[in-house]
């Protein structure tokens, strides 16, 4: 089992399994996108509350988890590029943060939109806002200080260190509703207790969310790719793909 | 279907700017993210060609 995952940490066996991968994963996030508009634009109820501005939820939360989880996955991928000295650890990170920015950056435009009509503000500085504005500011810091050094190896390891110290702030994010009293709402959907929202709300934005996770393991797959070659192209085996050997430049 | 009308459906019960707001932003960065990666693999493999085409010679 080890030599298997050593296996596809090898960039050149990744490379074809990612080429694979991402179209399969590009359909499924089409597929579930579409889904998960239909039941959130043409079949979830009216809010009582908030009436149809709740809808900016199908694409808020499934955003804001995204730009967590991406960050923590950079943060999975360091501490393997650190310890096991895998090419393709900072490939991955480097793939992913892209993605997390923009997800980042969704969350608070979709949030200053939500928060406007509802709360009277575009922008608050209260945590949950705060943290979420860092976790994008930790994306931009790491992809300009791994552009900004030249020898990639070292690009990696200073953005790995980046990526592990920033995760700390994403259960900052995640609790920030409970441990401090905030403008923004708690959680609607918890692991310990049931959801406090309709159901077909509640699985328009499940499906939102499953669409978005398609969404990022496609473009991963498919950037990291393209890193591979820019990275491995000196090599025999890139040298040797068809869409480089076959094709006149 | 919820909404008896096109416009019923833009207008979001006076919610329109901030949905579609929101909707339209996320629509326009996925398209402008997969188009960003789209030119940069194109790059990539143009200059692994290149560096073929050298290597040929």
């Amino acid at each position: 089992m080890t030599m298997r995952w050593f296996y596809y940490a090898a960039p050149q066996t990744f490379y074809g399994l990612a080429g694979r991968l991402w179209p399969w994963l590009a359909a499924i996030a089409l597929a579930l996108t579409m889904a998960g508009l239909w039941v959130g634009f043409g079949l979830a109820p009216t809010d009582a509350q908030q009436g149809e501005g709740y809808r900016i939820i199908f694409v808020h939360v499934p955003a804001s988890w995204m730009s967590m989880v991406i960050y923590l996955s950079m943060a999975f991928w360091s501490v393997l590029g650190l310890t096991f000295n895998t090419r393709l650890s900072g490939m991955m990170t480097r793939a992913l943060a892209p993605t997390g920015a923009m997800f980042a950056f969704l969350s608070l435009w979709t949030g200053a939109l939500w928060g406007k009509p509802m709360w009277g503000a575009w922008w608050v500085w209260d945590a949950r806002l705060t943290s979420e504005l860092i976790l994008f500011f930790l994306y931009l810091g790491y992809m300009a200080l791994t552009s900004a050094i030249d020898d990639v190896r070292r690009a990696d390891r200073a953005g790995a260190l980046i990526a592990i110290v920033g995760a700390i702030n994403v259960p900052i994010i995640y609790f920030s509703v409970k441990w401090w009293n905030t403008l923004h709402q708690g959680a609607s959907v918890s692991l310990t207790r049931s959801p406090s929202m309709a159901q077909l709300m509640l699985w328009g934005m499940l499906l939102m969310a499953l669409a978005m996770w398609a969404y990022t393991l496609a473009i991963v797959c498919y950037r990291v790719r393209t890193l591979i070659i820019e990275r491995e192209r000196h090599t025999d085996w890139v040298q040797a793909l068809p869409e480089v050997a076959g094709v006149k430049a | 279907m919820r909404w008896e009308t096109w416009s019923d459906f833009w207008f979001m019960g006076g919610y329109g700017l901030y949905v579609w707001g929101s909707m339209g932003m996320t629509a326009l960065l996925l398209l402008l993210e997969i188009w960003q990666a789209r030119v940069a693999h194109m790059n990539a493999l143009a200059l692994a060609r290149t560096e073929h085409s050298l290597e040929q010679t």
